[in-house]
């Protein structure tokens, strides 16, 4: 072997090692559009934008789009992760705790390992799970006993397990964790119940704890005067969405649930700082930067847990790093990501309880639009405008996707609980929303996606549906978004013109976000629905 | 007086099914079958080898109470109030196949008479016996043969020292190895993960997770395990030692 040909064979190997499955260091995380054929976070990136820069499906071919692989949970729960995809292994959870690593190209298995969560573990709505973290070898994953677990990627063994909050005392974890530098920071859920919520971060090699923040501040620290008495103590305040990290700043930003109880707000006077609000918090101490609340004292269950997504536009001429948020309250935001300042806002949907913003952004409540003993109708829904469900921004049209839906509630206060219109009078129905009172009204209540500028918040086009939607939103490099619905339908909508280009009927309703990748070549798009996780690509012959 | 007949038949019937299956004997799978469910409901507390509680021993046949099958299914089934033994939900039919396989185990006992150092049991894993080249324990070693961080929860010791002395004896599903050659002439060996009609799923010996559409190999099947014996490598008391470390081998803490 000549000294050339010997140089040339180490390349190759060092070239033929790196395709196959690489350490995921976290450089690759914060830049996994470099690497289009991954998907190494919840959302794609750390800023959430949910975009898939590969461009196999496009407008003009979508239509060809064909099943490839259905993997089918054990599980009865709502299918609700969101995959990763590292070097041509898939891996996602089985609600609620088991992960599977599966062939990305096949869906067949390589491993699975399952979770059993402490009996008292307890959860407000489903026993799920909506995804995986990754760094280096080693997934990391929250569950509804509220423990942070870190397992081998090659082999799914369980390298440490960290209570993060006891779950006697009804802490759960719901949210795929946050990974940032070497740390794995993750929410507490509960906030329902009388919680005080936390954000916590852990070294990732050991399952050390490093910092502690508490959506709920403590006496003596700026906010605790916004709780009556020792309302703080039990204010619930969760948070269970995925968070976002901005390079730049250094922050890591975190939706926060609402106050707690949830209808009735007798018992804790004030805004209720850091509820239903955005929180930045500084990755290396976790301290609290800025923060906005979208709604002050909230008594309609309007939690701010949907995913921050980042993105650098023009705004009134000029260049801004934003945060938009299309928030379950029925308002939709622009802030400043540096420094929290709200820059814009309005109503995206029917809003009776509010009436815009003042000066300083902060919003401005209709009077008598709380809940009351005959019951108040309430624009949005008491499960809000959107939800949970991941929103995507796609730097190529420039255009802010969200799938959201229009309704109403009636909201009583009988306790702390509201009156809900069906057979049960003492509860609503949570994860369940029920359209049969306006079914003889099609534009009473109806889910869509829509896309939006997100420089005025106007809306661009949208792609209504008879049924409303948990779905997530994603869109791609090939100009098309994909999304569904609770009808149980996967569509291929065109990005610029929301043109339907492709449908396909799953047969259970969509609770996720969609993902994109590609092995050896070819790109997927996958989605979760009922109890199962579809890949659909190209036809074999199809361009 | 049709009715009656029809009755007195069926009862027969019953009686005479419910006297064959009483009567029947418990199989080889049946044992297998026990040994699983006492892995999965029982090892946790009494240990892979029944011993861990004291004054219990399981595959000795050393009871608290037990003085028949009879007791040990009902202690099974109904718990002992006022310890931490629990009810299980367990049919008759399973908890006689546990009570099978605890009767089976005192014959396959772990012969070596040495009372092992955990240790020394560890220098020899991880030096002499160079287990770590294919095993891993806690978080170091190679991930191409099954990871050892919680066999003591697992494996009995007379299992893991008959692994020790004469690996093909018995070779779990997790631990089985297969070589695919691709039609462009490649050869990738590795432990099995998963197979099926149409593809392969496996960890090949660069620990990377490997899968094959059948239609893409000339070749495939499986291969002998890699694991050697080390009868000749250690001597008694290495062996019990080394045995003893891997008994001890039960997860890892709780950061």
């Amino acid at each position: 072997m000549t000294r050339r040909t010997g140089l040339f064979a180490i390349v190759a190997a060092i070239v033929a090692v790196a395709s196959l499955q690489a350490q995921v260091t976290f450089e690759r995380i914060l830049h996994a559009d470099r690497e289009p054929q991954n998907w190494l976070s919840y959302s794609g990136t750390p800023l959430n934008q949910r975009y898939s820069p590969l461009t196999q499906i496009n407008t003009a071919n979508a239509k060809n789009l064909e099943l490839q692989w259905i993997w089918q949970a054990r599980s009865l729960e709502k299918f609700e992760a969101t995959a990763l995809v590292v070097d041509g292994v898939l891996y996602t959870v089985q609600a609620p705790n088991d992960v599977v690593a599966l062939d990305a190209e096949t869906g067949r298995p390589f491993w699975t390992t399952t979770y059993a969560p402490a009996p008292e573990a307890r959860t407000c709505c489903g026993r799920v799970n909506r995804g995986l973290a990754i760094l280096g070898d080693t997934l990391y994953m929250g569950t509804i006993d509220a423990h942070l677990v870190a397992l081998d990627a090659k082999t799914g063994e369980i390298l440490w397990n960290k209570e993060v909050a006891s779950a006697k005392d009804r802490y759960s974890i719901t949210m795929s964790p946050l990974v940032v530098k070497d740390k794995v920071i993750i929410g507490t859920a509960g906030g329902d119940g009388p919680i005080r919520g936390q954000i916590a971060a852990f070294d990732a090699k050991t399952g050390k704890e490093l910092w502690r923040f508490y959506t709920i501040p403590g006496p003596g620290e700026p906010g605790n005067d916004t709780w009556s008495g020792n309302s703080w103590m039990t204010g619930g305040v969760g948070v269970w969405n995925a968070g976002a990290y901005d390079a730049e700043t250094n922050l890591a930003f975190f939706g926060t649930g609402n106050p707690a109880p949830d209808w009735d707000g007798r018992s804790r006077l004030g805004d209720n700082l850091y509820s239903d609000s955005v929180v930045a918090l500084d990755v290396d101490t976790g301290k609290l930067k800025w923060h906005y609340q979208f709604t002050p004292h909230d008594e309609l269950d309007y939690d701010s847990t949907q995913v921050p997504v980042l993105a650098d536009i023009q705004f009134r001429g000029k260049p801004r790093k934003v945060m938009l948020w299309a928030n379950r309250n029925g308002l939709m935001y622009v802030l400043d990501r540096v420094s929290g300042e709200f820059l814009h806002g309005r109503a995206y949907v029917k809003v009776n309880w509010a009436d815009g913003f003042d000066s300083k952004g902060r919003v401005q409540r209709v009077p008598g639009m709380v809940p009351s003993k005959a019951g108040t109708v309430i624009r949005p829904h008491v499960h809000g405008a959107t939800n949970w469900a991941p929103p995507s921004f796609s730097p190529r049209t420039g255009l802010y996707y969200v799938a959201h839906f229009e309704n109403s509630s009636t909201v009583a206060v009988e306790g702390e609980f509201p009156r809900a219109n069906g057979i049960n009078p003492r509860q609503t129905t949570m994860g369940q929303i029920n359209l049969q009172n306006f079914l003889n009204n099609e534009d009473e209540a109806y889910g869509v996606v829509r896309a939006y500028d997100p420089s005025t918040l106007e809306p661009k086009w949208e792609y209504k549906m008879a049924d409303i939607t948990w779905a997530g939103v994603l869109s791609s490099a090939g100009d098309v978004v994909f999304s569904g619905g609770k009808e149980g339908y996967f569509l291929a909508l065109d990005a610029r013109t929301g043109a339907l280009l492709w449908k396909a009927a799953l047969g259970g309703q969509v609770n996720a976000g969609p993902m994109s990748y590609s092995v050896n070549g070819k790109q997927y798009v996958t989605i979760a629905a009922g109890n199962s996780l579809f890949a659909f690509a190209l036809r074999g012959d199809a361009k | 007086m049709g009715g009656f007949v029809l009755f007195a038949l069926f009862a027969f019937c019953i009686s005479h099914f419910d006297l064959r299956a009483s009567a029947q004997h418990e199989t080889a799978s049946d044992i297998e079958d026990g040994g699983r469910v006492f892995r999965q409901s029982c090892a946790n507390c009494h240990g892979p080898d029944g011993n861990e509680i004291p004054g219990i021993d399981l595959g000795r046949g050393i009871f608290k109470t037990a003085k028949s099958d009879e007791d040990l299914v009902r202690i099974i089934q109904k718990g002992v109030p006022g310890t931490p033994m629990p009810a299980t939900n367990m049919s008759d039919e399973q908890a006689k196949r546990v009570v099978a396989y605890l009767r089976s185990t005192a014959a396959t006992r772990a012969s070596a008479t040495a009372v092992g150092d955990v240790a020394r049991g560890k220098a020899l894993f991880e030096g002499k016996g160079g287990c770590l080249k294919c095993h891993r324990a806690n978080g170091v070693g190679s991930r191409i043969g099954p990871d050892l961080t919680r066999i003591g929860q697992q494996r009995r010791s007379a299992d893991l020292e008959r692994s020790l002395i004469d690996p093909a004896a018995e070779v779990l599903p997790t631990g089985r190895f297969y070589r695919v050659v691709t039609k462009d002439g490649a050869t990738v060996t590795g432990r099995l993960l998963n197979i099926d009609t149409y593809t392969v799923q496996m960890i090949d010996m660069q620990e990377q997770l490997r899968s094959f559409s059948k239609t893409n190999l000339k070749e495939s099947g499986f291969i002998p395990s890699p694991m050697p014996s080390f009868k000749s490598t250690f001597n008694t008391q290495e062996l019990a030692d080394v045995v003893s470390y891997l008994v001890s081998l039960k997860g890892r803490p709780t950061p």
